[in-house]
């Protein structure tokens, strides 16, 4: 395989067995997602060399559906980021411009379904992981509802908001891949039994879509908003009706989102000391020294940055002013798109406030990049599935729509983009 | 408002090894993301969280599970069966 876009972190191939509805078909996998007997690493080097065991249940379910899997793809160092820059490996490029970022942090999911190596890959979404990288390269890509899809074998970064999730160059293969990956698993707490039977048909008239009034706000690019302003009244001529609407909780977001996610990877990362698996500690040094050691070599900045931010926000005289407020704050911005999606099918707006940026454009200031995602997390607090799909372009790069639906309405979701994308 | 010393703290408690470079520049962005989040202090909580979920579990059944050959293979110079880790006292 000619990687020219550093999409793969490892292009081991699998070969499918069997006649399932995936047989025949290539589908690559981000390398947070277990693969048994495949290298592993979270884009991390404090995970190289790592070989799982067993597979992820969202893998097993590839397997058993005839799948082959082209290989472990590229992505920010345990998910955190929304360029793809952050991985230990170096970033993954843009497929339509690689002087570009792909979007984070299932950039080399997105690239490799983007340059035409395979056609599906899984990614998984925690603050827009799916959602970003897909409307920046141009593809497809849906976050699940919280529970449809099992984190089994998913390594956690911020397991409240994540979920495995899908990515191709078309809906009606987002769909298959996603009708494959559904579904009750006793070995996630948080699954619920809510299959897909992969059933998708365009269909959008008669519902009401909902246009977020936040989603046009400040910081968004005009040319963006313009081009998913089109997309609006491309679903308005196909005979939905498009109301506007607001999520007032919404400046809370991204705080609220930041507070929680760093919480937890500062507990989830903690089990990366090197003792089970990942670079060898220095057995004779006192515990505390030998595992600071392996954690100052082995985590990149930004995820040193997360687990300190994390770490703090929850240590004494902070856990108040910080993490609890985050929690409130998160009901209420669930409860917000709750009322939204009482009188809408949908809400419609942006997936990302901007174009694709060149390398290296977001690296320096780590607020910037946590900007990016104000449009991507509020649905992952909320728990929502969301999908972006390619509605034209601007400043010459894809710009993404993105519907969000009401709990596990996947179903009337992919019909929505389903006639989209055979409309336009 | 973040000092070093307490970048230097939190390092500690998470066992993070930083360099005076990262110190500085982490201390740095920590107050520019930690004055980003203070919009979450003007929030009024007027009652406590709802939990419409809680403690889901499952029958207790017997499930195959990894070996122990496999459970010990990530690890370093495994011996009589355990993993070895550096000394705690």
């Amino acid at each position: 395989m000619n990687d020219k876009y550093n999409a793969y972190l490892n292009t081991t191939e699998i070969p499918g067995t069997g006649s399932g509805i995936l047989a025949g078909i290539r589908v690559s996998i981000k390398d947070n997602i277990s693969t048994k007997d495949i290298e592993t690493t979270c884009a991390s080097k404090i995970l190289k060399g790592y070989i799982p065991p067993y597979d992820a249940h969202a893998v097993t379910l590839l397997k058993n559906a005839g799948a082959s899997i082209a290989g472990k793809t590229n992505m920010d160092e345990f998910g955190m980021g929304s360029t793809t820059e952050n991985s230990a490996f170096g970033p993954a490029l843009n497929p339509h411009d690689t002087t570009r970022v792909t979007g984070g942090s299932s950039g080399g999911s997105a690239a490799a379904v983007a340059g035409g190596l395979v056609s599906m890959a899984l990614g998984s979404d925690t603050g827009g992981s799916i959602r970003c990288p897909a409307a920046w390269c141009g593809i497809v890509g849906l976050k699940p509802s919280y529970g449809r899809v099992s984190r089994f074998g998913l390594i956690a970064y911020a397991n409240s908001f994540e979920q495995i999730g899908p990515l191709a160059a078309n809906v009606r293969d987002v769909a298959k891949l996603f009708s494959v990956i559904a579904g009750h698993d006793k070995k996630d707490s948080t699954s619920v039994s809510k299959p897909y039977d992969g059933k998708v048909i365009p269909d959008i008239r008669g519902k009401t879509i909902g246009i977020p009034r936040e989603y046009f706000g400040e910081g968004v690019d005009r040319d963006v908003a313009a081009k998913v302003r089109e997309a609006i009244t491309k679903l308005e001529e196909l005979g939905a009706a498009a109301v506007e609407v607001s999520l007032p909780s919404m400046k809370y977001a991204l705080p609220a989102y930041y507070v929680t996610c760093t919480c937890e990877a500062s507990s989830n990362l903690d089990r990366f000391d090197g003792v089970r698996y990942g670079p060898e500690p220095e057995m004779n040094l006192p515990w505390h020294d030998a595992y600071t050691k392996v954690r100052e070599a082995g985590f990149g900045q930004e995820v040193k940055r997360r687990i300190l931010l994390g770490t703090f926000a929850l240590s004494a005289g902070y856990y108040g002013k910080y993490y609890v407020k985050a929690q409130h704050a998160r009901q209420l911005i669930a409860k917000d798109f709750a009322s939204a999606l009482k009188t809408c099918d949908f809400l419609a707006g942006p997936t990302m406030p901007n174009v694709a940026p060149k390398i290296g454009e977001l690296t320096s200031d780590p607020l910037l990049m946590y900007q990016a995602d104000i449009l991507t997390v509020p649905v992952n607090i909320a728990g929502i599935p969301a999908i972006s799909v390619p509605c034209g372009t601007a400043h010459g790069m894809p710009v993404g729509l993105q519907l969000m639906g009401r709990m596990f309405g996947e179903e009337s979701l992919l019909n929505a983009a389903l006639a989209f994308e055979e409309a336009v | 408002m973040v000092k070093e010393s307490d970048v230097l703290h939190i390092a500690e408690l998470a066992d993070i090894g930083i360099s005076s470079s990262e110190l500085g520049k982490f201390t740095e962005q920590f107050n520019a993301i930690l004055e980003y989040f203070d919009i979450l202090d003007t929030l009024e909580v007027t009652g406590p969280l709802e939990r419409p979920l809680v403690n889901i579990f499952r029958e207790d059944e017997v499930t195959p599970c990894i070996s122990q050959e496999d459970a010990l293979r990530n690890s370093h110079n495994p011996e009589d069966g355990y993993i070895r880790a550096p000394k705690v006292v």
